[in-house]
């Protein structure tokens, strides 16, 4: 369990550090705009390569301004990582439920087997049909 | 609307220069592929997307209870491409995601789950377009899932443990994506002097510099994912084919 927590963050540290290390070594400092990513300077590429090339379609919706467009990519995120979190909280709760049935249906037929007295077995033994989780 | 030119002060640029600057897209922006090539990738990808909804409905019709996953596969898709990492050739570029749902639901139906996400970006954030949308689904969400899916399947063939194959698979299907891209690229907009294959090399070699760490990070944030799915659906995993039973699943699980 621990060392399961342990991998984990490690995954994500290196993730961040793959993020982070271009920026720390100033890996964009040879650009005149470092860390750019955006479809503008491919489409400005692409009409340096075919100057004669004229975009035939423009976008229906475009966001008005760098910050609305980080907005958007943000909600993108948002949005995404809340199903995420449901879905392991989900999980995690109903695997919880699970077990606490389980651990409660297994009390109670070690209670009646105690009740009854008349084999005295270890409730591990005692608990063939005792709900299988899942 | 569309910066049509911006002078750059500089003249001629080489064409190194100019393709340095190309690398940054992952999708092709909106009216930037000639209308015969939009066509032409809009008929390639249509059987695909239609095949991948024939095959999620049916998944959703004989396992209501995937639909939670699906939504978290697609989800992960979601939050990776929204992500805009800096990579180590000073630019930025962002992951796929599509690497988990190919091995989880297989790729037909990733393939819907990219063309949504991709929707989204080109309706809501002008990023990609609806003319490019045959194009950028045919790499994103076709090309990228089944050659995750086809690594994901030959390592696991050869007894690789399932996290290496989970790495590798998402890895080869987010680097895969952008190879489409720049062929996809190199077509549209052959190098005046050496043509497609001239084109094809300066945008694959960029493209590929660029996205080696972030395929890496979208590997590594897959197994991350995966690690958690294995902890808390064993049983979703087991039915889905991912995990294959008691024993192999402790050989798996050991790295």
């Amino acid at each position: 369990m621990k060392r399961d927590t342990k991998i984990n963050a490690l995954l994500l540290l290196v993730v961040a550090a793959l993020a982070v290390l271009p920026l720390v070594l100033g890996l964009g400092d040879h650009k005149e705009e470092p860390f750019a990513g955006a479809d503008a300077e491919a489409e400005t590429a692409i009409t340096e390569i075919r100057p004669d090339y004229e975009p035939w379609f423009s976008p229906l919706y475009e966001p008005p301004s760098g910050e609305i467009e980080s907005a958007l990519f943000a909600l993108q995120a948002a949005l995404g990582a809340g199903v995420l979190a449901y879905y392991f909280g989900l999980r995690k709760g109903r695997r919880q439920g699970a077990e606490r049935a389980g651990a409660e249906a297994s009390a109670a037929v070690a209670e009646a087997s105690g009740a009854e007295g008349s084999r005295p077995a270890p409730t591990g033994s005692a608990r063939p049909d005792a709900p299988g989780g899942d | 609307m569309v910066p049509v030119s911006q002078e750059t002060g500089q003249g001629a640029s080489t064409i190194h220069e100019v393709l340095e600057r190309v690398r940054r897209v992952m999708h092709i922006a909106e009216g930037f592929l000639p209308p015969a090539h939009a066509i032409a990738w809009g008929v390639a990808s249509a059987p695909f997307v239609v095949h991948g909804v024939r095959s999620l409905t049916r998944e959703v019709r004989e396992h209501p209870e995937s639909t939670l996953l699906l939504g978290a596969s697609g989800a992960f898709t979601f939050v990776l491409s929204a992500l805009k990492l800096p990579s180590v050739t000073g630019s930025c570029s962002h992951p796929t995601g599509t690497g988990l749902g190919a091995i989880l639901f297989r790729p037909p139906i990733m393939a819907v789950l990219g063309t949504i996400t991709l929707l989204f970006q080109a309706l809501l954030l002008a990023h990609g377009g609806l003319t490019t949308l045959g194009a950028n689904v045919f790499s994103m969400a076709i090309v990228g899932p089944w050659a995750g899916y086809g690594v994901y399947r030959v390592l696991r063939r050869g007894q690789a443990p399932l996290m290496v194959a989970v790495f590798f698979a998402a890895f080869v299907a987010d680097l895969s994506t952008y190879c489409v891209t720049s062929v996809q690229l190199a077509l549209a907009f052959p190098d005046p002097g050496s043509g497609f294959l001239g084109a094809l090399g300066k945008f694959g070699s960029i493209f590929a510099v660029t996205q080696i760490p972030l395929a890496v990070s979208e590997g590594l944030l897959t197994v991350l994912v995966m690690r958690l799915l294995v902890k808390s659906s064993r049983g979703e995993l087991t039915r889905l084919g991912v995990l294959l039973s008691k024993g192999t699943k402790q050989e798996a699980m050991a790295p």
